[in-house]
């Protein structure tokens, strides 16, 4: 046979003389078996359409099941029935087009013109092409009579889904498909080329069905139920309808039933073609199944999340993946993951036995697909696959093994592997990971990599995926794995980082008072990779000589950091009372590093944490390489943890109470608000109330007591935390960034504040009021959802009710917005999914089609970049000189 | 509220960058630098304020020279398209 190349492909209408040209057989007869269960000749199960079972040969082709394609059938329709897919079109071509003489209602002159034109830019102007059509289309249908014949048009109504009308002066009167065929073949094919169809392929009338195929059987496969008893594909119960429909129709005719029956019979025909082609037409009762289920017919198996294209092409289910919850291991390096025996056995990477590695694979092929490390498949050098399950002499079969065999073994440690968490929003939700063979049932994975992955640990599941090739392999451990994605290309700085307990670690180990005993630095130092040489310098100086030998938390984290890094900042903690703006800092509040020394402030929040640009973090990334960046990240972090396991931090009610003086003066100062409030109400009765310029009085009165309200929480809030020891736990917390609020802990110790839905005080819910406890038309605060309660103290039921109400909208957005960003996301992947940059710098579509003259309008790669800056001038005099500008 | 009558020339606009139609002899070498047909260029609609205010016409290429804050300017073309 010849080799071909497709140069495209070409979509157009299928003809009548096509239809049954491809077809094998008419569909006559609507029953499908005879008693013995045997599919009838005729029928839509017609054996010519191909072969269901096994072992049988094709009475068409003669192949068996697996080589038959499948051959199409058809249906003769005994009257023409609308194509629904092709409604539109039909009732252009209508409207365009002499009810007479079929042509288009523009003059000779005119449509040798628009001919000229459109000749002219088709090829190289598609778009433009495509306008002028829409502008011929237009200009025709307005015509009110033919040009060419000078026949009076009449307007063409169209009755949604398939009905089509003509107003004539008798009435409205109805065109049937076959009224409507004859009309379309009339227009001749120069006026369908202007009208923008290629009439050798798509013909008008071949719009109106008088043919309708039979797809075959291996697109609608019967399934046998466990009773034995078959099932038929829905598409087949259509095409069952269709042709049951279709008999009655012809029986009618034939026997001279009444014109209204006849019609009836057509236009229940035209029903099931329809809803055969498209079961959700609006207007349309859909057809069901016995069981009441909407039939899923031809357009249902391509649309929608599961339907052929998103479901199927898109996207499909892949070998060589896994997927299980996930669970943390504080253990393991960043760039590891663990996973289960049980998965290691399954999943395979494929090796090519070499004299260097023949030893290790024979003791795989030994070892078998049972005990791991072992093999599940060898491919000899013949490309014969041997299944390791059957082999009855592993050893002897390993004796076989030869240079060039392929041997499918387990998944073992140091093989790289894609680590993936849905939603895949960005790049970085799939990272290529070491593997780590551990015992359990669960993906296990570092903390600090969470954030890139937006993952937890209250039962998300992940998707593991194993490179199959050497350049797979390669390329995923380059490129994907977990250190060379530290820094995001979102905003240039590290996505990776500690939170929560990590930074609770940082800083209670660098703060002021730290004191730690040689032990506790063996422990902490125990489970940190450090150099020799720095260790021994540390080991020399204790901070504290005697009586005992003490060493500071700083001395301690210096020991991590470069001995050339200089840095300044403010950290997390340096807010309200406790900021520092510089160097003279009474607060430790200001972070000093000078030649790799923390000789000032603490860690916290804004040194190490995730997503924290032009933080130290950052910068011992950018500036000391990733190798580095990872090493931090598997050493220092786990120091951090080790001294917060010695210290212990959890948090009490105690953290939370407030003393007597405390509550005294919040009490009081409710009372002054609720005054406050009154009296603006009593005002607002009065009419004495200050409009605020742009709102109506009952807004602006809204707006006062807001404030009034919000003021109230703000200085309970105040009082409250100004009780509070500012180094309890649940404040060292908040206050370092490691988890939680100052707003969270006025909510716990002082008041929750106002409760709001849709942005505004709870109004709703019974007539006037939003419960029957209030007056009708009560608007002081605690009938408009205001809590005075705070968590410690509790909340009453009404509070509870309102507290419910504000956390119910809460969630309702959240849902509402991620399947809105979703959509958004979508879109914009598919627009701009195959974009590339060349190396002249432009980016480009496949065609070549320039979408940018220069990356992003500056070529900035923002991985790269200094925070979205080429070049940070400020942080490089920094680093040099060791002090800021 | 404003009258229709009175139009703003929209290049005093300090928002608004540079625009320029190109010469025959420029536009040709842009081309060629890119390797592209004008219709591979990003459109503009030959009804743009912008376009309009410096005469662009259908099949002009114009030069549009942005503000960067990262590299001072960058240059763009677009293709003007009848609309
Ligand atoms: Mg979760
Ligand atoms: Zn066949
Ligand atoms: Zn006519
Ligand atoms: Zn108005």
């Amino acid at each position: 046979m010849d080799e071909k190349i497709i140069k495209g492909v070409k979509f157009g209408v299928l003809s009548p003389e096509e239809i049954r040209k491809m077809s094998v057989t008419a569909i006559i007869t609507s029953d499908v078996y005879d008693e013995d269960g045997t599919p009838i000749e005729g029928s839509v199960m017609d054996p010519r359409l191909g072969v269901i079972e096994p072992g049988q040969r094709c009475p068409t082709c003669g192949n068996v099941m697996g080589s038959c394609p499948g051959h199409f059938g058809h249906i003769e329709l005994v009257r023409p029935v609308i194509h629904i897919g092709f409604v539109k079109q039909i009732y252009d071509l209508l409207r365009a087009t002499c009810r007479r003489c079929g042509r288009l209602k523009l003059t000779d002159d005119e449509i040798d013109r628009y001919v000229r034109i459109y000749s002219a830019i088709k090829g190289r102007w598609p778009s433009a092409a495509k306008r002028l059509i829409e502008y011929v289309k237009k200009m025709s249908i307005k015509a009110q009579e033919c040009p060419h014949c000078g026949e009076k048009q009449f307007k063409i109504k169209l009755e949604k889904p398939y009905n089509f009308y003509e107003e004539r002066k008798e009435g409205l009167v109805r065109l049937t498909p076959t009224d409507i065929r004859d009309r379309l073949e009339k227009i001749p094919d120069s006026d369908v080329e202007l009208l923008g169809y290629d009439p050798k392929n798509s013909r008008p009338e071949w719009a109106i069905l008088t043919a309708l195929p039979v797809p075959p059987i291996t697109i609608r496969p019967s399934i046998m139920i466990e009773s034995g008893i078959r099932a038929e594909d829905d598409l087949t119960h259509k095409l069952v309808d269709i042709v049951r429909i279709n008999e009655r129709l012809k029986e009618s005719i034939d026997a001279g039933a009444p014109q209204l029956i006849v019609e009836d019979l057509w236009d229940l025909l035209q029903y099931h073609v329809a809803t055969y082609f498209d079961n959700e037409i609006p207007g349309l009762p859909t057809s069901k199944h016995r069981s009441g289920r909407p039939l899923r017919t031809l357009a249902q198996r391509l649309k929608g999340k599961e339907g052929r294209f998103r479901g199927n092409l898109s996207g499909k289910r892949v070998d060589f993946s896994a997927r299980t919850v996930i669970s943390p291991d504080p253990n393991i390096s960043i760039d590891e993951v663990g996973v289960p025996e049980d998965v290691a056995k399954v999943l395979t990477v494929p090796e090519r036995v070499t004299k260097w590695n023949i030893e290790r694979l024979r003791e795989y092929v030994i070892n078998g697909p049972e005990k791991w490390p072992g093999a599940n498949y060898v491919i000899k050098a013949d490309g014969k696959r041997i299944d390791l399950r059957y082999v009855k002499d592993r050893k002897e079969f390993a004796s076989t093994l030869t240079p060039g065999f392929v041997v499918e073994r387990h998944l073992i440690d140091q093989d790289v592997v894609i680590f993936n968490r849905q939603p895949s929003l960005h790049r970085i939700s799939m990272m290529a990971h070491r593997v780590k063979v551990l015992p359990g049932r669960t993906f296990r994975l570092n903390l600090l990599v969470c954030p890139p992955y937006n993952a937890d640990f209250d039962g998300d599941e992940m998707n593991l995926h194993i490179p199959q090739t050497e350049e797979a392999i390669a390329e995923a451990k380059q490129l994907m794995i977990v250190h060379r994605n530290m820094l995001t290309p979102r905003y240039g700085g590290p996505i990776i980082g500690s939170a929560q307990d990590y930074i609770s670690g940082a800083y209670l180990l660098t703060v002021k008072t730290t004191l730690v005993t040689e032990q506790e630095l063996q422990t902490m130092l125990g489970v940190s990779d450090i150099p020799e040489e720095s260790l021994a310098k540390v080991l020399e100086e204790p901070a504290i000589l005697a009586p005992k030998r003490l060493y500071t938390g700083k001395q301690v984290v210096s020991l991590f950091l470069p001995s050339d890094f200089n840095f300044h900042g403010q950290a997390n903690i340096s807010s309200g009372a406790r900021a520092c703006k510089d160097e003279d800092c009474p607060h430790d509040s200001y972070i000093v590093i000078k030649n790799g020394k923390l000789l000032e402030g603490v860690f916290d929040k804004k040194a190490l944490g995730n997503q924290q640009p032009e933080s130290i973090l950052h910068w011992l990334i950018r500036e000391y390489s990733e190798d580095y960046g990872l090493w931090l990240m598997d050493n220092i972090f786990k120091a951090f943890i080790r001294y917060i396991e010695m210290h212990g931090l959890t948090m009490t009610l105690n953290d939370v109470t407030i003393s007597s003086e405390a509550s005294a003066k919040i009490a009081e100062r409710v009372e002054q608000a609720r005054s406050q409030v009154s009296e603006l109400i009593e005002r607002f009765n009065k009419g004495e109330l200050e409009q605020i310029p742009g709102r109506t009085l009952e807004e602006s009165l809204e707006n006062y007591i807001l404030d009034t309200l919000d003021k109230l929480r703000n200085d309970s809030g105040e009082i409250a935390t100004s009780s509070l020891d500012p180094f309890n736990n649940v404040y060292v917390m908040a206050r370092t960034g490691a988890r939680g609020s100052v707003l969270n802990i006025t909510q716990m110790a002082a008041m929750l504040g106002q409760q709001s839905v849709r942005g505004e005080r709870i109004s709703r819910g019974y007539y006037e009021r939003t419960l029957p406890h209030f007056k009708r038309g009560d608007i002081s605060a605690e009938a408009r959802g205001f809590i005075y309660s705070s968590f410690r103290s509790g909340l009453n039921p009404i509070e509870t009710f309102f507290h419910a109400a504000a956390g119910r909208e809460g969630l309702v957005d959240t849902a509402v917005r991620t399947s809105q960003s979703g959509y958004m996301q979508r879109r914009l992947i598919n627009a701009l999914s195959d974009l590339r940059i060349e190396y002249d710098g432009t980016v480009r579509t496949l065609y070549g089609e320039v979408i940018q003259t220069f990356y992003g309008g500056d070529g900035v790669n923002p991985m790269l970049s200094a925070h979205g800056k080429t070049v940070d001038v400020d942080r490089i005099v920094e680093r040099i000189v060791g002090s800021k500008r | 509220m404003r009258s229709s009558s009175k139009k703003i020339d929209p290049r005093v606009h300090s928002l608004v960058p540079k625009h320029e139609v190109l010469s025959i002899e420029e536009a040709y070498s842009v081309l060629k630098t890119l390797g592209i047909g004008p219709e591979q260029l990003p459109w503009i609609k030959a009804s743009d304020p912008v376009i309009k205010a410096i005469g662009g016409k259908p099949g002009d290429i114009v030069r549009i020279i942005r503000k960067s804050p990262v590299i001072g300017e960058t240059v763009i073309y677009r293709y003007v398209v009848s609309g």
